[in-house]
């Protein structure tokens, strides 16, 4: 298993080279989105029309924040975990193909289709530890902006400045392979044992 | 697990949020209600409070219309907090707020069984039910199940099984084998912290049970993320206020 610190944007170059349970830190620039920007951007993008950033070769972090005002008028991260990445599934496969996201950060994983399109495009999944959110909010050094707030704080698009965000945990590489997928084999091949267990 | 602990001790010294998902807000009320000279005055106090923490913890604006998705930005809404009352004979009224994450409440699960499906049918949903969950909602977890009463009573107890500190077991012997059973055979699966695979999926299994119908057996799994923030206040009948957990 190896270890990367990379920079955003990502090349597709650097993004191939990694390997699923690979650990990797990262700089500068993330976005969040979640629920309603996955929805919101697919919606546009049937107009032909673009979000207000532009994801081609960036971070996508699955996160609804907590975020808050200073006296000076500036946001500040107060926690930013993962939220369950599966809830994007269905829409995730063409929101990779059309706006070029290099690498996901989530929790949970996601399903086949977007293992595929990730092989397909060149792009990665993040694991990241749900729950610590108050060890991610450190690692935000600065808020650039936000967009869709009108959505509500969680389903905003947040633009964040990294420093070292990490570790996170290759769960879905660029090469077809996926943590998620080989537990899910585990647990099938463990099942039988436990279901004697339970004298089911 | 090493990122779970840091991420505590990080979140206790700055006075922040564990974790993003600062959850909807449920509250269990319990004790002498006629200490409460009106309910009106006291769920505006409540709410009051909901309002407060979102503004000043600060905590995430998570209440929405379930429709229109609007969101109103303070965790208020129709019926939301959420207050469970449970009346009883003590001096003391307790009031447990238990803010509730979606990652874990999206991992709940209902079925009605019939009679005949018996005990093999409830081990069965229940290890199904982990089974489904897999890493989703931020293994390792604690899995409340409530089996029998109706449906609502069983979700009901299950949620209420999760308020039970962990390692705590049922008081009647069949029940606490049981929990013990599930949680040694969950633990087995190797669905393991975050779903990455390991030894802990489960920090317990907490079984609550009712009576139900002759004709029905339902059954009902609610699940806890592992941060399992809850904290709690006794007020006794002078006014002294003694915190009791959290």
């Amino acid at each position: 298993m190896a270890e990367y610190r990379f920079k955003t944007p990502l090349s597709e170059e650097d993004v191939r080279k990694l390997r699923i349970g690979d650990i990797v830190y990262l700089d500068g620039i993330i976005y969040t989105g979640r629920d309603e920007v996955h929805i919101h951007a697919m919606e546009l993008a049937k107009e032909g029309k673009n979000p207000p950033v532009d994801f081609r070769n960036m971070v996508l972090f699955h996160c609804g924040p907590v975020m808050k005002k200073d006296e000076n008028g500036e946001w500040r991260v107060i926690a930013a975990g993962p939220t369950t990445s599966s809830r994007m599934n269905s829409l995730e496969p063409e929101f990779i193909g059309r706006f070029g996201v290099r690498a996901i950060i989530g929790k949970g994983g996601m399903s086949m289709p977007t293992v595929e399109a990730m092989k397909k495009h060149g792009a990665v999944y993040l694991a990241m530890t749900g729950g610590a959110a108050a060890l991610a909010a450190a690692s935000f050094k600065k808020v650039h902006g936000v967009e869709w707030l009108d959505f509500g704080m969680p389903e905003a698009i947040w633009i964040l400045e990294a420093e070292n965000l990490g570790p996170l945990v290759v769960g879905i590489d660029a090469h077809g392979s996926s943590i998620y997928e080989d537990v899910e084999k585990d647990v099938k091949n463990r099942e039988k044992k436990v279901r004697e267990m339970l004298g089911i | 697990m090493k990122a779970i602990l840091r991420n505590i001790d990080v979140a206790c010294e700055k006075g922040l949020p564990l974790c993003q998902d600062t959850g909807i807000h449920i509250f269990f009320v319990k004790g002498n209600l006629k200490l409460i000279e009106s309910f009106a005055e006291f769920e505006e106090a409540i709410r009051n409070g909901v309002r407060k923490a979102t503004e000043e913890v600060p905590l995430r604006p998570n209440a929405v219309h379930p429709i229109t998705r609007k969101n109103p930005g303070n965790n208020i809404g129709v019926r939301m907090p959420y207050i469970n009352y449970v009346p009883t004979d003590d001096p003391w009224l307790e009031i447990t707020a238990f803010p509730k994450g979606a990652g874990s409440e999206n991992m709940s699960f209902m079925k009605m069984l019939t009679p005949s499906q018996g005990l093999k049918g409830i081990k069965e949903f229940v290890l199904d039910a982990a089974i489904k969950s897999g890493g989703k909602p931020c293994t390792p977890t604690v899995i409340g199940v409530g089996i029998g009463g109706t449906s609502d009573i069983a979700m009901h107890i299950a949620k209420e099984a999760l308020l039970r500190p962990i390692g705590e077991r049922h008081p009647e012997k069949e029940i606490a084998e049981l929990e013990d059973e599930l949680l040694r055979a969950i633990n087995e699966t190797g669905i393991g912290p975050m779903g990455l695979g390991g030894k802990t999926t489960v920090l317990d299994v907490h079984v609550e049970y009712a009576y139900c119908h002759t004709a029905s057996l339902p059954v009902a799994v609610n699940t806890q993320c592992w941060t399992g923030r809850r904290a709690s206040a006794k007020i006794y009948e002078d006014g002294r206020v003694e915190e009791t957990e959290g």
